[in-house]
């Protein structure tokens, strides 16, 4: 396609970098704010951001299930976590531990690295977004012909989780009335 | 679409959930930056896969293999952690030092509850 210029952004563009600021801007206040319940809730921001953003980039599909699993369940899961540890509900003065100035040294150092070398990298990359790529019959046929082996592996991962999780969880040494545990 | 935007934003998501696994001292918002870095890293696939137009959707498939590894690992971590908050009390990473390398003198630090707990 002619006519690509870095200064000429096409309306995706503006709508990501809007989408991609708000999703910067909730990830930021995630891991900076000091009530634990709202750095949970900022990263429900932050991950719905990253669900619009592969919904740009034409993978409905992964989008839907970001939005399913990691919106429904993951921050369920970190919500009831935060519960069961009986976090406070205001401000907790010790959300950060004592080495923040070197993670924030660490942090923006990666960051500049990683922006200054990607932008060299993939400056004059441009992405063909007019046909879709992701939608759920596409996936579906790579997932089911190329990847189901993994696919299953990954079944039975999760069950083994799933399994972990519960003896993990379960109370050690208190056998109910009936013997069998 | 430029390639840029997805990258750099992915990078910088990388980086914020990298501050936070550093900075953090409750251990359910370590868990939660490591979420955020693995957000980043399945836009990267996800971009990257779009570019390529890979036939057999690899950095698709990887995106959704990595978002339930992201559920596994947050059921266990949680798990984890509510283990050692009903064991120890607390769910501060920095307080959990009992199998550090002895600093000199090894001494258990003062006020904690549970230090040595009697099964």
């Amino acid at each position: 396609m002619t006519g690509r210029e870095l200064l000429s952004p096409s309306g995706q563009d503006v709508v990501f970098v809007l989408v991609g600021l708000v999703t910067l801007g909730a990830a930021v206040l995630c891991v900076t704010s000091r009530h634990l319940v709202h750095a949970a809730l900022w990263l429900v921001v932050a991950l719905g951001g990253i669900a619009v953003h592969y919904l740009l980039l034409t993978a409905e599909f992964v989008a839907w299930v970001q939005v399913l699993i990691y919106l429904g369940s993951v921050v369920v899961l970190v919500l009831f976590g935060l519960m069961l540890t009986r976090a406070p509900i205001g401000p907790s003065p010790e959300a950060d531990s004592r080495n923040r100035p070197v993670a924030l040294v660490v942090a923006l150092a990666a960051a500049g690295v990683l922006v200054t070398l990607l932008v060299d990298a993939f400056r004059t990359t441009w992405i063909d977004l007019d046909t879709p790529h992701g939608t759920s019959r596409q996936v579906g046929d790579g997932l089911f012909r190329a990847w189901v082996l993994p696919f299953e592996a990954l079944s039975v991962l999760l069950l083994a989780a799933l399994v972990g999780a519960i003896v993990l969880s379960r109370r050690p040494g208190k056998r109910p009335e009936g013997g069998e545990r | 679409m430029h390639l840029v935007y997805p990258v750099v934003l992915a990078a910088l998501l990388f980086c914020t959930g990298l501050y936070g696994v550093l900075a953090r001292r409750n251990a359910i918002l370590v868990l939660m930056s490591v979420e955020l870095m693995l957000a980043a890293v399945g836009l990267n696939l996800v971009a990257f896969d779009v570019w390529l137009r890979d036939e057999l959707r690899s950095g698709q498939v990887f995106t959704l293999f990595l978002i339930a590894l992201g559920a596994a690992e947050i059921g266990i971590g949680l798990a984890i952690v509510l283990l050692v908050h009903r064991e120890r009390g607390t769910s501060a990473v920095d307080r959990l030092r009992e199998l550090r390398e002895p600093r000199g003198t090894p001494r258990p630090a003062p006020g904690e509850p549970g230090e040595h707990p009697t099964p």
